[in-house]
């Protein structure tokens, strides 16, 4: 039953490319008003199996992974730690929040003149600019989760002769644990959005799958262009997937029975 | 019937005065939780059950009066005195396992001797085939023993239960009485137990104590001297109505005047007693 849905989901959204990519080369060949300029999907296949068999293609996802990954992770490692203390200690909460509720409503892309001016490598502009854009979202995320802690569960482990340090390991962090997770679902979103602003911006030449995106558009080769932007398509929905599959592995009470 | 065992604790409670923003909910409240009986406090909801509770287990300090826990004060929560609430406080993200082994556990329990104690309290509650499961994964009555199970495993002086049962379907909830009221004929722990259900109460009870409407105080104390063990029989018994009968007067009386302060609280009860009265 489950195999026969599974088949039946799978077949429309075959459908649904197809015809996508048909109505794309309709477009092209009818020469539509301001369309006619797109490449073929032929052309555009061509040249994604021309990207994928040279290892300059394969160095923009390295260094596009690389980036994410960093600014990312310390996005992740300050931003839990400061969510939560933030969420256990009210003199950190009032340190910390008014600064926060003045940086937070600036768009991260904002902050990129600032970042290349202060950061003496493209390297760490783009690293800085990463870990802005999901910081704050991973921060009040958590800081969100302490608050909402169910309380009847802190008194139950105190009753039963839980130490506050129990209680912090075994009741708050588990029970924050899915802000974490919606932290960095939406975090990661934002920070494929910041990445590629920031590559474009950035990146003389080819550095990244925005800079090779950008590259294309200075050259003037448009299929190499949508490449680009297929390979992001893919890069982000890989980056999702794999924050979904961490959220189910690491908590499996969560798991549909 | 039951033996007293181990060390089973007593409370006694003398002038327990509280109140919430000048209200006050407990007057001078008295009483006793004897050694190895099984306690019921009955009485409307909003009379105080819960806060008398509260400052049992620890999570509230009475504004005037004394809890003595075998003549010593007693101060915040601790494994000595356990609650089981009536909304489920299993930890989500444990099994039902570690959710048992909670409190030997953050005590430091070697783990051999932890296990075994665990897997005996899941043996006699019945969920032993269950204790991989999420609390999710469970069904309500489940729950409430995994609950049970949980308090039980630390051997408490004394085990409270606040309405443990509520929420639960009818045939689930006979069933956990039945379950329950063996279980502490087998164990014989002192066991305190509210509710507002006037025939659970009496069901399980050794000793009855009938709450005032707030502020809450004793009204009265009745000795329920029914045979042990009990099942469901009993509740066709003359004796067991006739308890029955004379609580549900004073419960009443209460009733009435909750239901005059205009209280939902009241109009709960009020209802209860009607089903309850229309049952006999």
């Amino acid at each position: 039953m489950a195999k026969r849905w599974l088949n039946r989901h799978a077949l429309r959204g075959l459908v649904s490319i197809v015809a996508f990519v048909v109505l794309w080369e309709l477009v092209v060949v009818l020469k539509l008003p301001y369309l006619k300029f797109l490449p073929l999907p032929g052309q555009v296949a061509a040249s994604l199996g021309q990207s994928i068999a040279s290892s300059a293609y394969w160095q923009d996802w390295e260094l596009s992974l690389g980036r994410i990954l960093v600014g990312f992770l310390a996005a992740q490692a300050l931003g839990i730690t400061l969510g939560l203390a933030m969420g256990i200690s009210r003199t950190a909460r009032r340190f910390v929040f008014p600064i926060f509720e003045v940086l937070r409503p600036i768009p991260p892309i904002a902050w990129i003149p600032l970042a290349i001016i202060f950061w003496p490598t493209t390297s760490l502009t783009i690293y800085f600019l990463v870990f802005t854009g999901s910081f704050f979202i991973v921060a009040l995320n958590v800081l969100d989760g302490v608050k909402s802690v169910d309380q009847s569960l802190v008194r139950a482990a105190y009753s039963l002769g839980a130490k506050p340090r129990d209680v912090f390991w075994r009741i708050m962090l588990p029970a924050t644990l899915p802000y974490v997770l919606t932290g960095a679902t939406v975090g990661m979103g934002v920070t494929w959005n910041v990445l590629i602003a920031a590559e474009m911006v950035t990146s003389a030449g080819q550095s990244g799958l925005g800079g090779m995106t950008w590259a294309a558009y200075t050259n003037g080769v448009l299929p190499v262009i949508v490449v680009g932007m297929l390979s992001i398509g893919v890069a982000g929905y890989l980056s999702s997937a794999l924050i979904r599959f961490l959220g189910e592995r690491f908590m499996p009470w969560r798991r549909r029975i | 019937m039951s033996t007293v065992r181990r060390n089973f604790g007593e409370f006694q409670v003398t002038g327990l005065t509280h109140a919430y923003g000048g209200v006050p909910v407990l007057e001078d409240c008295s009483l006793e939780v004897p050694r190895g009986k099984l306690t019921v406090l009955v009485g409307p909801s909003g009379c105080g059950k819960t806060t008398l509770i509260n400052i049992l287990a620890g999570y509230e300090a009475p504004a005037g009066g004394r809890v003595l826990l075998d003549g010593q004060p007693v101060g915040g929560p601790g494994p000595d005195r356990l609650v089981v609430f009536q909304e489920t406080a299993l930890f989500p993200w444990m099994t039902v396992e570690q959710n048992v082994a909670f409190g030997c556990r953050v005590r430091g329990m070697p783990a051999g001797e932890m296990r075994e104690r665990v897997q005996a309290v899941l043996v006699k509650v019945g969920l032993s085939d269950f204790q991989a499961k999420y609390p999710s994964q469970l069904s309500g009555g489940m729950q409430r023993r995994a609950e049970l199970a949980r308090a039980m495993v630390n051997d408490p002086k004394v085990l409270m239960l606040d309405e443990p049962f509520r929420g639960l379907d009818a045939m689930t909830r006979s069933i956990m009485q039945e379950f329950y009221v063996g279980l502490f004929e087998e164990v014989g722990r002192t066991n305190l137990f509210i509710t507002h259900d006037l025939e659970e109460a009496v069901f399980l009870a050794d000793r009855l104590l009938i709450m005032t409407y707030r502020p809450g105080r004793i009204k009265e104390v009745i000795e329920v001297d029914l045979p042990r063990p009990r099942t469901f029989q009993v509740m066709a018994t003359q004796r067991y109505n006739d308890i029955r009968q004379h609580a549900l007067e004073l419960l009443f009386e209460e009733a009435s005047k909750a239901f005059e302060a205009g209280s939902k609280a009241a109009f709960d009860l009020v209802d209860g007693l009607a089903r309850a009265a229309g049952r006999q």
